[in-house]
């Protein structure tokens, strides 16, 4: 099962708590919004579903997230095999500075080894075409893929973790730095997405996580407020303090 | 933290307020001509129409240009949606005094056909929901929209009483009563579609108050 169940989950860095108690379930092949003011924790819970806040010092970690029947905080998962998993895209779309070929591939190269050119061609075709990028990009699969226009990096970015066939997607703000168009086809993109993979964003922009989602959680200080259907959210949120969050009365 | 929406739902408010105003008028003044064969008082309500109809537009309009250009949430979504329908009930309701002061001034032409006691009193009764329906609106009052709908069983009971009068002792009997009793069933008629109208608007703010949906499900009422 490709969801996520977070129980009792604290995070520490240092002193600072930024998760406190956080439980939710993230179900499979849906889209579930994070939303909440700067340094809520709903980034840093992001992180901790591929284990990215290990590389940060002094963190500590309790509770349980349990992907695929397995906890990852306490079972110590194969940190190469989660991220391939649960893979993540940022904010600003980070391809190699490789050419558009290389960067879907790459990922395949670690996880798999021996593949024919024809599989490799293959793959590449199938992550280019899920992201609707094939048509444009078919005949300059040499190019740099620095050369690509910002969306199309994003879309790159998720054509390369799509290639090692993950199950899960974290998408950390990644149409911050979109314009509004690009931004409506990132959200198509995710629609078509959904039928095959768990998708969790990250937001600052409500109206995307109101358009986009199908579970909305909202966090403040660390904590999770509220967490249910965005139908029921952004109609008739239960806490005050989501209320006035989304309805921009908060601060 | 204010924000320059709630200066623009106050407005909105206002404007939602001065409808309430003019459709509770009207049927009060459409009541009374009945009740005193007024004409002046009649023809007050069915001049007024217009400006309702314009009112209505305009709040309609206000609300629409609300939701594009804030698109709200929550408890603002819920507001301007709800003052969106009750606008519509409201211009109803005013519709509806037009009906009745329309009838009024046909049965002033002809004689009176009996002392009116029930329809005074199914008029009272929509009156009184009216004004307890917004005054939940303004107070936010869910109780007091319960109250509300469960009020319209009554109007239903009175309306009911009128309809067997004017049957059994007017219609059933002397043929030459037929056009005035004909005219007061309507009117029976129009007060308990008053009514349901505000029931209409009392069941809106129990969802605005509670994003709670009691429309078509009582048992959401308790």
């Amino acid at each position: 099962m490709a969801d996520i169940r977070v129980d009792n989950l604290n995070l520490w860095y240092g002193d600072f708590q930024a998760l406190i108690d956080v439980g939710a379930h993230f179900p499979e092949r849906e889209i579930t919004a994070m939303i909440g003011p700067s340094g809520c924790g709903k980034s840093t819970l992001l992180r901790v579903f591929n284990r990215m806040n290990d590389f940060v010092e002094g963190v500590r970690v309790s509770g349980q997230v349990i992907i695929d029947g397995q906890d990852i905080i306490s079972d110590k998962p194969d940190l190469v095999k989660l991220r391939k998993n649960v893979g993540m895209v940022f904010q600003r779309p980070n391809p190699f500075p490789l050419s558009i070929y290389e960067n879907i591939v790459f990922g395949q190269k670690v996880h798999t080894e021996g593949l024919s050119r024809s599989e490799l061609d293959e793959i590449v075709e199938d992550s280019l075409s899920s992201v609707l990028l094939w048509d444009e990009l078919k005949d300059k699969l040499r190019r740099s893929a620095l050369s690509l226009s910002l969306e199309q990096k994003q879309r790159l970015c998720i054509a390369r973790l799509i290639a090692v066939k993950p199950e899960i997607l974290l998408m950390d703000e990644p149409c911050s730095t979109l314009d509004p168009q690009a931004t409506g086809r990132i959200e198509e993109l995710m629609r078509e997405l959904k039928n095959n993979y768990t998708i969790i964003i990250v937001t600052h922009n409500m109206q995307q996580a109101a358009r986009v989602s199908d579970n909305t959680g909202f966090m403040l200080l660390g904590e999770l407020v509220e967490f249910g259907k965005t139908r029921d959210i952004f109609k008739g949120p239960k806490d005050k303090r989501t209320e006035d969050y989304i309805t921009g009365r908060y601060g | 933290m204010l924000r320059h929406l709630d200066e623009e739902l106050k407005e909105l408010h206002r404007d939602i307020l001065k409808m309430a105003v003019f459709a509770q008028e009207s049927i009060f003044k459409s009541i009374e001509s009945l009740k005193n064969r007024d004409k002046a008082l009649a023809q007050d309500v069915i001049n007024t129409d217009n400006k309702i109809d314009e009112l209505e537009l305009e709040i309609d309009d206000k609300c629409i240009d609300l939701i594009a250009r804030y698109q709200p949430m929550a408890g603002d979504l819920r507001y301007i949606s709800t003052g969106m329908k009750i606008n519509a009930e409201l211009e109803r309701i005013a519709d509806i005094a037009v009906d009745i002061s329309q009838r009024s001034l046909e049965l002033m032409e002809k004689p009176l056909l009996k002392p009116l006691v029930d329809i005074p009193k199914l008029s009272l009764v929509s009156q009184d929901m009216v004004g307890d329906a917004i005054d939940a609106f303004i107070k936010r009052d869910a109780q007091l929209a319960r109250k509300v709908v469960l009020d319209d069983a009554e109007a239903d009971r009175l309306r009911n009483l009128v309809q067997d009068e004017l049957v059994s002792e007017y219609l059933a009997r002397d043929p030459q009563t037929a056009e005035r009793a004909v005219a007061l069933l309507l009117i029976a008629r129009y007060l308990e579609r008053i009514c349901d109208h505000t029931t209409n608007i009392a069941e809106d703010v129990i969802y605005m108050v509670e994003a709670k949906v009691v429309k078509h499900h009582p048992e959401e009422l308790k």
